[in-house]
């Protein structure tokens, strides 16, 4: 403890101080990122669901909302949210302004409506994949259209989504650096207020860098047991 | 509608900015993309080494984060490395600017030169060893062999992933517009900001992202198709 007291005072950038900083923009960071992740699958599930159904007054919709937001890149959709809210008529006066005048809510929901859509998409697929028999057999079981969705075809989807959606989670990890941009104190916010501190790119960008590197391979570690535990049962033995 | 106050000529030509800096940067990709396998299924440790630290390194850390120190740190790497060949070692070599696009270029085909390794070593993988020794059978030589045989083969595996990372790469391009560079987004965004009509130039700069992913589309199922030729398709 000691040598590292000393070893941390003896440099000039990677002060208490500076790290208070990075820590800050640490807890930002996993704020923005676990908020996003969660709200983003709780609207996916029913936009996936509708997505695959046969009836196109459901799924095209959905398909267009996808297509645009995976087609357009992540930062014009920050901008449009985050210069568009200030136009609403009269938001000034009430009490939402309170909430939007930061950057952190229209950031927060650019992200969830971007990885909604990546992970709808991915859902859809999985809902897709169930073996035909399945289904059939849980109508043969007289089961109705929600309890089969409830029982048979989304437990095994989950499972069956877990891969893709473990990429799905490191992608936003890092696309949620361009929070920094509109002045969010995020991980890399606090990289370049460091960087424009001491003038030092190197130690201020690959001690970020090193972060995101550790972040990275803890959230492919979970998923890693995650697969485990829950698809354990289609590992090749 | 089409009313830009002024500033149509210059988010086109934003949008003629981003074309090349994807395109040049898709160069790049494809590039260090096949290095990368080379070096992944190399025998040699050290290539497979220093190919598998690259893709590990890249794909663990945001292209953002790239993209800064590459821009704000190149400058000064290469400046040192400058002042050491020409006080030190007597050359007298010019300096030269690190400018927004270079650094785009570098950073995003240094990027996706990660994914495509994977992309082409699933790819080489994918063509049958026999193909391999026949034209060894030849009496070809390596370079033949690669461009005759393996390279052809490899293609057709490797299209799909090709089309894939570069319609990741085309909305990856967005983020020079942090670093400085003039491109599409970042003229409309300083359009919407001195206006203060946001809607009016960021949709149209999404129409043209999505349209020239809808473009991409269709060139590389004809390409998919050429690569393809000969093959017959299972299934129905």
């Amino acid at each position: 403890m000691d040598a590292l007291i000393a070893l941390l005072e003896s440099n000039d950038i990677f002060t208490p101080n500076t790290l208070m900083q990075y820590w800050g923009g640490l807890v930002t960071t996993v704020q923005l990122v676990f908020l996003s992740l969660i709200i983003g699958l709780v609207i996916a599930v029913p936009l996936a669901i509708m997505r695959a159904s046969d009836n196109p007054w459901l799924s095209r919709p959905v398909w267009v909302y996808t297509y645009v937001f995976r087609g357009t890149p992540l930062l014009v959709q920050l901008y449009m949210i985050y210069y568009g809210v200030t136009l609403i008529d009269g938001i000034q006066d009430t009490f939402w302004w309170e909430i939007f005048r930061g950057a952190f809510y229209p950031a927060l929901i650019a992200f969830v409506l971007n990885t909604a859509a990546y992970t709808t998409e991915i859902f859809r697929g999985a809902i897709e994949a169930t073996p035909r028999g399945e289904i059939e057999a849980a109508k043969a079981y007289g089961m109705s259209w929600a309890r089969r969705m409830r029982r048979i075809v989304l437990p095994s989807a989950f499972r069956r989504a877990i891969p893709a959606y473990s990429n799905e989670v490191i992608f936003m990890l890092h696309a949620s650096a361009i929070a920094s941009v509109v002045t969010i104190i995020d991980l890399l916010g606090a990289a370049r207020n460091i960087y424009a501190q001491y003038y030092a790119p190197f130690p201020a960008f690959i001690f970020v860098a090193c972060i995101y590197l550790i972040l990275t391979f803890g959230i492919l570690g979970v998923f890693k047991q995650l697969e485990k535990r829950l698809l354990g049962h289609l590992r090749p033995r | 509608m089409f009313d830009f106050e002024g500033y149509g000529p210059s988010i086109f030509g934003g949008a003629i900015i981003t074309l090349e800096l994807a395109v040049f940067s898709l160069v790049l990709a494809v590039f260090l993309g096949l290095m990368g396998a080379w070096g992944k299924m190399s025998r040699n440790r050290l290539a497979k080494g220093v190919a598998t630290f690259y893709t590990t390194l890249i794909r663990g850390v945001p292209d953002l984060v790239w993209m800064m120190l590459l821009f704000f740190g190149g400058q000064i790497a290469l400046n040192s490395i400058l002042d050491y060949l020409n006080y030190d070692l007597g050359f007298n070599l010019p300096y030269p600017q690190f400018n927004e696009f270079t650094a785009g270029v570098l950073t995003i085909g240094f990027i996706f030169g990660a994914y495509m390794s994977e992309t082409f070593r699933g790819a080489f993988m994918a063509v049958e060893n026999g193909q391999i020794e026949a034209g060894k059978a030849y009496g070809m030589s390596g370079w033949k062999v690669f461009s005759r045989i393996m390279f052809p083969q490899m293609m057709r595996h490797a299209i799909p992933g090709i089309a894939n990372n570069w319609q990741v790469l085309l909305k990856t391009t967005a983020l020079v517009s942090v670093i400085g560079l003039a491109d599409m987004v970042r003229l409309a965004s300083e359009a919407a900001k001195s206006t203060g009509s946001p809607f009016k130039f960021l949709i149209p700069v999404a129409i043209v992202y999505l349209a020239i992913a809808a473009l991409s589309d269709i060139i590389f199922k004809l390409l998919n198709n050429k690569y393809s030729a000969g093959v017959v398709k299972g299934g129905s």
